[in-house]
């Protein structure tokens, strides 16, 4: 069983290493010239060539991002909840919602542009815009999905409708919540970097613009790896809260 | 602690305009103070809607509901409800979830605010007569289904409500829990004597807990017969093979099978 565990742990680096070896290997077999695929190994060249530039923009990427991740939780979970909490509201925004996530969020930059120029505003922006979907979604499904019965039982004590919400529905939803937000903060990421690429004058987004601009696709790809390492470094810290919260809704093996 | 209730004349359409299901049509029926009475019949007939209807839940299209002399216009304050489902909430422990009402209830949530522990000794204590003694800081998914369902009961009890109303609460258990649960409630009517309107499709729990069965009618529901049970309380398992008891069960066993039929 130890053996197992270890093996679990050691898969996802093991899968990495597998695919960064075959990457350089390809590379290197076919002669495939650094403009079109660099190799892995120039990527981290370049990442430690550049760190000085590469780590104040991931600062400032990484800034722009939680800034407006953190936002969209606010929003997120007051809209949810509004959403939610009625089946009256749930009907007349749902569309509305639908329709603003199906506006790609590329064409929505411009405009965040002309609002607040370029730079810092509009990535916290796009990282806000394109993360509180998930968020809201989630919030509202725990909210609707509450069981008619429970609904009756709190009902025929004379519960206000806030005490339902606040003492049921809202914990109810909290494993929905905290899953959306792990998806949420990757999706964060996706919105800040396209803005930086778009309209920015720092950032990771902006750095890998200028870097193929003046043809280092090395440091291209070294941008990348920047975006996806706090990618998944921000999913783990939100996959621990979300253990941390809601591990009743986990209850698995340890249960009597 | 108890009231009477009266449904006069009481007809229910689930769903707005013309196009909406009857549930209930031209059903009557009392309830005394302090009575324990079961409704049975066909599935589907209504048996639910009859305690939406008391509970004020579900608002009446025809008749009048009455509970304690007073007409039932919006949902009662004075009732405790138990399901099949138990809706134990996962997140918190057992006494906790039996504490839930409290928190909730119009009139009691100050009192409890101001002074807790009261309420929370009576908490064990419900819990201690229905066997749960010692699993109060269980969560409930760590309960079997039997002793979710004996928390769900003790919850409904919690605030001490003069109408409990039962929508099939043991169907989903074993037999032998189911048996054993039905001596559970018994002692705890006997012991505080609240009203109780029990919804069934197992005329032997009918028969053992009621001092009248209603048989209701196939939908639209309605009350088409009804049955004293004078067995002496408290009632046994043993009991159940007295004649007496079979016979109460035959009898209402055809009056079902005939509103089937029709």
């Amino acid at each position: 069983m130890i053996d197992r565990r270890r093996a679990e742990q050691l898969a996802p680096w093991l899968a990495m290493i597998a695919l960064i070896v075959a990457w350089e290997g390809a590379c290197r077999l076919f002669k495939v010239d650094q403009f079109i695929l660099p190799t892995p190994s120039s990527a981290f060249v370049a990442l430690w060539e550049f760190r000085v530039a590469i780590w104040k923009n991931a600062l400032f990427t990484f800034t722009t991002t939680v800034l407006g991740f953190a936002i969209a939780v606010v929003f997120g979970l007051l809209l949810g909840l509004a959403i939610g909490a009625s089946a009256f509201t749930y009907k007349a925004i749902y569309p509305l919602l639908i329709g603003f996530n199906s506006v790609p969020k590329v064409a929505v930059v411009p405009i965040l542009v002309i609002w607040f120029g370029i730079g810092f505003v509009p990535a916290v922006l796009t990282a806000f815009l394109i993360s509180f979907f998930p968020i809201v979604v989630n919030v509202a499904t725990g909210l609707a999905t509450l069981e008619p019965e429970l609904r009756d039982v709190l009902r025929s004590l004379g519960a206000r409708k806030i005490d339902i919400l606040l003492k049921v529905g809202l914990p109810r939803s909290m494993p929905l919540f905290f899953a959306s937000l792990k998806v949420a903060v990757t999706l964060a990421f996706v919105g800040s970097v396209i803005s930086e690429t778009m309209a920015g004058n720092e950032g990771i987004g902006h750095l890998m613009v200028s870097a193929s601009a003046s043809f280092r696709v090395p440091l291209v790809f070294a941008g990348l790896f920047v975006i996806s390492f706090m990618g998944v470094a921000m999913y783990a810290v939100f996959a621990w809260i979300e253990q941390r919260m809601t591990g009743w809704a986990y209850r698995g093996g340890t249960a009597a | 602690m108890s009231v009477p209730v009266d449904i006069a004349g009481v007809s229910l359409i689930y769903g707005e305009g013309g196009e909406g299901t009857l549930a209930l049509r031209d059903a009557t029926l009392a309830v005394g103070k302090s009575e324990f009475v079961a409704v049975v019949g066909p599935s589907g007939c209504g048996k639910s809607t009859v305690l939406k209807a008391v509970s004020g839940l579900h608002g009446v299209t025809e008749g009048r509901v009455t509970v304690a002399g007073e007409v039932v216009t919006k949902p009662l304050k004075i009732v405790g409800m138990a399901f099949q489902n138990p809706t134990m909430l996962p997140w918190r422990t057992t006494l906790k979830n039996l504490l839930l009402p409290l928190e909730v209830a119009d009139g009691l949530r100050d009192a409890y605010r101001r002074d807790p522990a009261p309420f929370v000794a009576k908490a064990r204590e419900l819990l201690a007569v229905v066997g749960l003694k010692g699993f109060e800081d269980k969560n409930p998914w760590q309960l079997s289904g039997g002793m979710q369902q004996r928390a769900s009961l003790c919850r409904a009890l919690i605030h001490r409500p003069e109408l409990l109303l039962l929508d099939e609460p043991f169907a989903a258990l074993d037999a032998f829990t189911r048996e054993e649960l039905w001596g559970v409630l018994q002692d705890l009517w006997l012991r505080d004597r609240f009203t109780v309107i029990l919804v069934t499709h197992d005329l032997r729990e009918a028969v053992f807990l009621a001092d009248r069965v209603l048989v209701m009618s196939n939908r639209p529901g309605r009350i088409i017969f009804e049955r004293a049970i004078d067995l002496p309380r408290p009632r046994t398992l043993e009991g159940c093979y007295d004649p007496a008891f079979v016979d109460h069960v035959h009898v209402l066993r055809d009056h079902i099978s005939f509103a089937r039929s029709t």
